[in-house]
């Protein structure tokens, strides 16, 4: 008969499926177990991805989606998208370009939260819990299973502001070019701005120095010091520590702190700016 | 219990595959000196893509650099006799996969604000350079497919720069690379195992150095896509593979 022989041959094909399937499954839990045993060191805490599970679903799951993935419920909403865990880039790093972040960058982005997107501050929760959510973070990515962090960049002592340095600090925002995107003034309205897009495709605008928004990566002068020697990984925002020394990158850092608007963190660098009397780079300036 | 199991086939397994690979290699000595070579032509068949000229206005030292000589966009360059230039061929199956890199160490130049090879093919963990002879700021970003095993970077390259010195870990064919300052930029690595070559402005190639043996090779192009072709490689002697795109 046919159609016995269909049936039996559908079956056949059912239970082999299956048998398949479930070795699959078998191999991915595996893994996934094997995941779960993420940890996380910052200090004096160690964190434990499961510790984390109930706090991910209640807080982050929304928006980053249940397999980490940047596909939570409202991500369809919003400009940037959350970040995707299961590809291991970061924006925010103390770390060379191309590298893992360490704990601590992890640690330290969550309770900062991430200006100008959805991603909210915070400092609510307890150091345990915060380094228990690192490890949770972590534990999406292969990527922390087979590579170990960067190392992180080396930032040499800061020294005293000068008139020199400022102006030594403008020269290098024009020799390596900040103003290409970031504009002559800091107004994210450079010559190649209005044409860029992050690893993803999507539009994406430079640093707008001038409009009082804060960082995305920390607002010190260690932090903006490490922003640009690691850049933004998964944007346009280049790294520049194969081309700026560390001392030259203090005086950049001064310089950078010019363009902002008139705060309590700024006032001598925008006093220097004032009695030299400094007029924004010149772009059409041959190269040095 | 069945875990377990799995947990035991999964750390007997590596092991079982490694000595199967060892015997496999054993038998097959690797010899590339006496080896013989592939070679070929790829061509265009039908009408070339229009490729378009680029408008380097925004940034007055890449304008200049082509005042006399328009740059246009290089995703699909057809020489003389429809020869299609920028195609890596490269051996997909017959290779034992242990095949030392390559010992040369190519460079990608940036140069009139372009990319000079457009397309480099290299070999897993073969050293290369990125250089820029311009007198503007680029910055140089490959986008590999982190999923793939290899990882992404963006750095800096402003006029004078010292070279940038790096390799990939992993296959990926292939790897978009791109300039953010200057969105016209684009180029490609092309990251493989085993000997590979680059089609010329006639779309001649030869691939050096494979040991006697029966292959498949990959024709790759980046807008048109990859054929396959089948060859037996004698000891010494140049078999030949030559493929065919289709225009659109
Ligand atoms: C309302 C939406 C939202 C919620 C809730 C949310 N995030 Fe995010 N998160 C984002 C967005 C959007 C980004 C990307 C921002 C950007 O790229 O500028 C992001 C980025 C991140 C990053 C990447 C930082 C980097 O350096 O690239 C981490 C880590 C992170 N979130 C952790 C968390 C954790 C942990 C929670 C829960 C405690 C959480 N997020 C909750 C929206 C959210
Ligand atoms: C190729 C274009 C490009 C160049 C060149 C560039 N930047 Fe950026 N920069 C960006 C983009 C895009 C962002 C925004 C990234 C984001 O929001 O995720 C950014 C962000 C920043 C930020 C804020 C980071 C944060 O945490 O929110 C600082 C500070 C900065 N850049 C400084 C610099 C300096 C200093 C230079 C030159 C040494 C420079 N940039 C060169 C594109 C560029």
């Amino acid at each position: 008969m046919p159609t016995k022989l269909l049936k039996w041959s559908w079956l056949a094909a059912s239970a082999a499926l299956l048998l398949a399937a479930t070795a699959q499954a078998q191999i991915t839990s595996y893994d996934e177990r094997d995941r779960l045993n993420t940890d996380s060191h910052i200090g004096k805490y160690t964190g434990h991805a499961t510790n984390a599970k109930e706090d991910y679903r209640r807080y982050c799951v929304g928006c980053h989606g249940e397999l980490g993935d940047g596909n939570g419920e409202v991500a369809q909403w919003l400009d940037p998208k959350p970040r995707d865990f299961t590809l291991g880039i970061f924006k925010c790093r103390s770390t060379p370009t191309g590298t893992l972040p360490t704990d601590e960058d992890l640690f330290n982005t969550i309770a900062r939260g991430l200006d100008r997107s959805n991603m909210p501050v915070w400092n609510t929760f307890t150091k345990q819990q915060r380094a228990d959510l690192v490890a949770w973070v972590k534990h999406f990515s292969p990527r922390f299973q087979k590579e170990k962090p960067g190392t992180p960049i080396e930032i040499p002592a800061e020294p005293e502001v000068t008139p020199e340095r400022v102006k030594a600090g403008q020269d290098v925002f024009a020799r390596v070019q900040c103003w290409k995107c970031h504009g002559v003034e800091g107004m994210a309205n450079g010559p190649s701005a209005s044409t860029l897009t992050d690893d993803l495709s999507r539009p994406i605008l430079p640093y707008n120095f001038t409009d009082g928004s804060r960082p995305k990566c920390g607002s010190t002068d260690q932090d903006i010091y490490r922003i640009f020697m690691t850049g933004l990984d998964g944007t346009p925002m280049p790294s520049f520590s194969d081309n700026i020394k560390p001392e030259e990158a203090w005086d950049l850092v001064f310089y950078l702190r010019t363009l902002q608007p008139h705060n309590t963190f700024n006032l001598k660098e925008r006093q220097i700016a004032k009695q030299l009397g400094l007029k924004p780079v010149n772009p059409n300036a041959p190269a040095q | 219990m069945k875990s377990h199991y799995v947990r035991k086939l999964a750390a007997v397994l590596p092991a079982l595959v490694l000595v199967c690979a060892g015997a496999v290699l054993l038998s097959q000595k690797v010899n590339a000196a006496g080896g013989g070579s592939i070679t070929g032509t790829v061509k265009l068949s039908g009408t070339a893509p229009h490729m378009k000229g680029i408008d380097m206005s925004k940034d007055p030292v890449c304008s200049k650099a082509h005042d006399t000589n328009p740059a246009k966009m290089e995703n699909v360059l057809v020489g003389s006799g429809d020869g299609l230039e920028n195609v890596v061929l490269y051996i997909s199956q017959g290779l034992t996969g242990n095949e030392a890199p390559s010992s040369q160490e190519p460079t990608f130049a940036q140069k009139g604000c372009m990319y000079t090879p457009h397309v480099l093919a290299l070999n897993v963990d073969q050293k290369f350079k990125v250089t820029t002879e311009d007198q503007t700021t680029h910055n140089i970003h490959p986008l590999p497919d982190p999923t793939a095993g290899n990882i992404g970077w963006n750095k800096s390259q402003p006029p004078a720069a010292p070279p940038i010195e790096t390799s990939w870990k992993n296959q990926e064919v292939a790897i978009p690379v791109k300039c953010n300052i200057h969105p016209w930029m684009h180029g490609w690595f092309v990251v493989v195992k085993g000997p590979y070559a680059t089609t010329d402005d006639k779309g001649s190639y030869t691939i050096q150095n494979v040991p006697a043996g029966s292959y498949t090779v990959t024709a790759w192009q980046e807008d048109l896509g990859t054929q396959t072709a089948k060859v037996t490689v004698a000891a010494g002697s140049a078999a030949k593979a030559d493929f065919t795109f289709k225009g659109k």
